[in-house]
């Protein structure tokens, strides 16, 4: 599967396949166009060129998953060193891999020690590093044409993505070109042992389901996995693992080019990478109640959330709307103080990993995901905690 | 300029109706909304158009219901509609939806922009710009917070990025997915209501397209569901006892514990 196929009956021998392809996977031969597999990228050019329809991308046949082995772990990078969210999907990875038989493989740009070091300790059997590239948004054009040149030598069983703006952007990308399926922002990676098929489990409906996919027919299986949700391994560096140099891509003239940066206003929400979350709702009550919270987030040394009826009434900017139509957020404690808890907003708090919420409405949903709780007014709470951390600096 | 908006219709709940057998989401029609996100892309369209000059061309892919979500964007400002509809785009997953979305896009073009929603609230994927952008061999950006053409077929975007933001300029056509900050949508106006109502939305399905009927809807979907589960919130909640000023002490020594 995922290969080219060329019908020859249809085909007309006019050769306009053959200059859209990039590769020079096309040749004529005896008047119709045949493709070399071998350099054949998948990109697709060749179909949108076709004007009778001859060039198809197989889909979908019986024995898809032969000869595609090993499970792939794209490993973007911040200032030379790995993110955490690609050592969680090593961990993984590397169960994924062992249940399979299949080696484990990291794919990353830029360069040194700082950067591979971690990934092989991390389980890497392999680390496809190519030098040339920046692992981030400013090499972005370059690698959708890497990863489809590595995985058509590579053919991988699985691709595995960290959700990071730049994960939800390159990996769609490649998902359209390589033909096969991606599922976003997985919970949790499996292998079946019968199929031998990557399970990927998300929620569905704000949380409100949890669904299981695969992906039988088509090979990469690809899947994206949102930062903070699975746990990093103890290190387990691979006996004979190394470090493969790879070429980068030849781009035709880019189509987009990076004008100037600049780094998030530190005024702003910044609740995406924060460890510590106090969330405000409707239960505060009073606009002035807000201050409260806002003393009780510096004293803990906090960022402040809120749920949506707060920004749609001007109480808050958008930034701090926590929820599925805000941000995620993935801290190790969240303070929710009078928030009902409705799917949307637990749709957004789900990485969280210790939940306290104080709330009037001992059926209130949030309860349903809280460690701790108490059943009472948020306001006086949050004055008791002032109180206590005040005391206390004094 | 011309700019094409995709939008998609979405349930206004989030309560779950699934084909028990091939677990594929049930839609009746009623009680859907413009999926939130593409009400900003919409009105960016609008506002662009307003300031430029030009034409906005509203698409969906959906069931014949879908139609009144068109109208509505006849309403707000788009200049016509135009609805990808058939049995066999139903049970579309991204890859699909995005293959679609494209042939209608190529048959209702050219376009200088295409401008999708970050996400949908439903399906919450993020996926179907740069899948789009991908079939129609166009460059794209994502979390689109500002668009500024500067003529020359480019135009300057600034974008949110994991670091902050960046600003990049770009060769047009691309599609661009927007985020809910870059504007706030307006309500239509009554005039606008009545555009909407008298006009014609554009109906095509396979034929019309003429799209490879093994790569649409379920068929064409290279994922599926296998299993949907009700997650077990297996968390045993402990409720804290005692008056304000205990509970609050109890609080903070947890949070002291869970932090150290
Ligand atoms: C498509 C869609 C997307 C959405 N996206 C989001 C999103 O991203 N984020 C989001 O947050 N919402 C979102 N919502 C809205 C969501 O459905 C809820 O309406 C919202 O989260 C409720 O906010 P709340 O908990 O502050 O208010 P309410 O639901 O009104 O809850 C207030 C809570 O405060 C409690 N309370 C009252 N007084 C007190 C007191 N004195 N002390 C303690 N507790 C008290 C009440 O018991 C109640 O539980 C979305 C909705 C839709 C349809």
């Amino acid at each position: 599967m995922s290969g080219l196929i060329i019908d020859r009956a249809r085909c007309v021998g006019c050769g306009r396949c053959i200059s859209a392809c990039p590769a020079g996977a096309l040749v004529l031969e005896e008047g119709t166009a045949l493709v070399d597999r071998g350099l054949c990228t998948l990109c697709a050019r060749c179909v949108d060129s076709c004007p009778v329809g001859a060039i198809a991308v197989e889909r979908g046949s019986a024995g898809a998953a032969d000869g595609w082995r090993g499970v792939w772990v794209f490993a973007q990078q911040e200032g030379g060193r790995p993110l955490p969210v690609a050592l969680e999907l090593l961990s993984r990875g590397r169960q994924l891999a062992d249940a399979l038989g299949e080696p484990l493989c990291a794919v990353a740009a830029g360069g040194g020690e700082g950067l591979t070091r971690p990934l092989l300790e991390q389980g890497a059997d392999l680390v496809y590093l190519c030098p040339a590239l920046s692992g981030d948004h400013r090499a972005e054009p370059a690698w959708p044409e890497l990863l489809a040149r590595l995985t058509a030598e590579h053919r991988p069983a699985v691709l595995l993505f960290g959700a990071t703006p730049f994960g939800r952007s390159l990996a769609p990308r490649l998902a359209a070109r390589l033909g096969t399926g991606l599922t976003a922002d997985c919970t949790e990676l499996d292998i079946d042992p019968d199929s031998r098929c990557l399970l990927q489990t998300r929620p569905a409906f704000g949380g409100n389901l949890m669904a299981t996919i695969v992906c039988p027919d088509h090979r990469p299986q690809m899947a994206t996995v949102r930062p903070g949700v699975l746990p990093v391994s103890p290190p387990c560096p691979r006996p004979g693992a190394r470090v493969v140099r790879v070429e980068p891509p030849a781009l035709p003239a880019p189509l987009t080019r990076v004008l100037g940066e600049w780094t998030a206003d530190p005024s702003a929400a910044g609740l995406a990478g924060a460890e510590v979350i106090v969330t405000v709702g409707r239960g505060i009550g009073v606009r002035k109640n807000l201050a409260l919270a806002r003393r009780l987030a510096g004293l803990l040394g906090a960022r402040l959330g809120c749920s949506r009826p707060l920004v749609e009434a001007g109480w808050l900017p958008y930034d701090h709307q926590v929820g599925q139509t805000g941000v995620s957020v993935a801290p190790k404690l969240l303070l929710a103080f009078g928030v009902s808890g409705a799917v949307q907003h637990l749709a957004g708090i789900a990485g969280a990993e210790h939940i306290i919420a104080v709330n009037t409405d001992p059926e209130a949903p949030i309860f349903s995901v809280a460690h701790e709780a108490v059943v009472g007014d948020c306001v006086e709470i949050l004055r008791e905690m002032i109180g206590i951390l005040e005391e206390k600096t004094k | 300029m011309r700019i094409a908006v995709c939008l998609k219709q979405v349930p206004s709940t989030n309560e779950v109706r699934l084909d028990p057998e091939t677990h594929t989401i049930l839609r009746d029609g009623r009680q859907s909304v413009v999926n939130p996100f593409d009400a900003h892309a919409l009105e960016e369209a609008v506002r662009l158009k307003e300031s430029l000059g030009g034409h906005v061309t509203a698409i969906s892919m959906g069931i014949p219901a879908a139609e009144t979500l068109l109208r509505d964007a006849v309403a707000r400002g788009a200049d016509e509609g135009v609805l990808l509809t058939d049995r066999a785009f139903a049970g579309a997953d991204t890859l699909a939806t995005s293959y679609t979305l494209a042939a209608g896009l190529r048959k209702a073009g050219p376009f200088d922009l295409i401008l999708c929603g970050k996400m949908a609230v439903d399906g919450d994927t993020a996926q179907i710009g740069p899948e789009l952008a991908q079939q129609l061999g166009l460059p794209h950006l994502t979390e689109v917070c500002e668009i500024t053409p500067v003529g020359e077929g480019r135009a300057r975007v600034r974008r949110l990025t994991q670091r902050g933001g960046q600003e990049v300029e770009v060769t047009l056509p691309a599609v661009l997915t927007l985020v809910r900050e870059i504007n706030t949508p307006r309500m239509p106006t009554l005039a606008g209501v009545r555009r909407g109502e008298a006009a014609s939305i554009v109906r095509w399905g396979l034929a019309e397209l003429g799209v490879d009927e093994s790569r649409c809807g379920l068929k064409g979907s290279p994922t599926q569901v296998v299993r949907t589960f009700v997650p077990v919130r297996a968390r045993e909640t402990a409720f804290l006892s005692g008056d304000a000023r205990s509970q609050a002490e109890q609080l903070l020594k947890i949070a002291g514990e869970v932090l150290a």
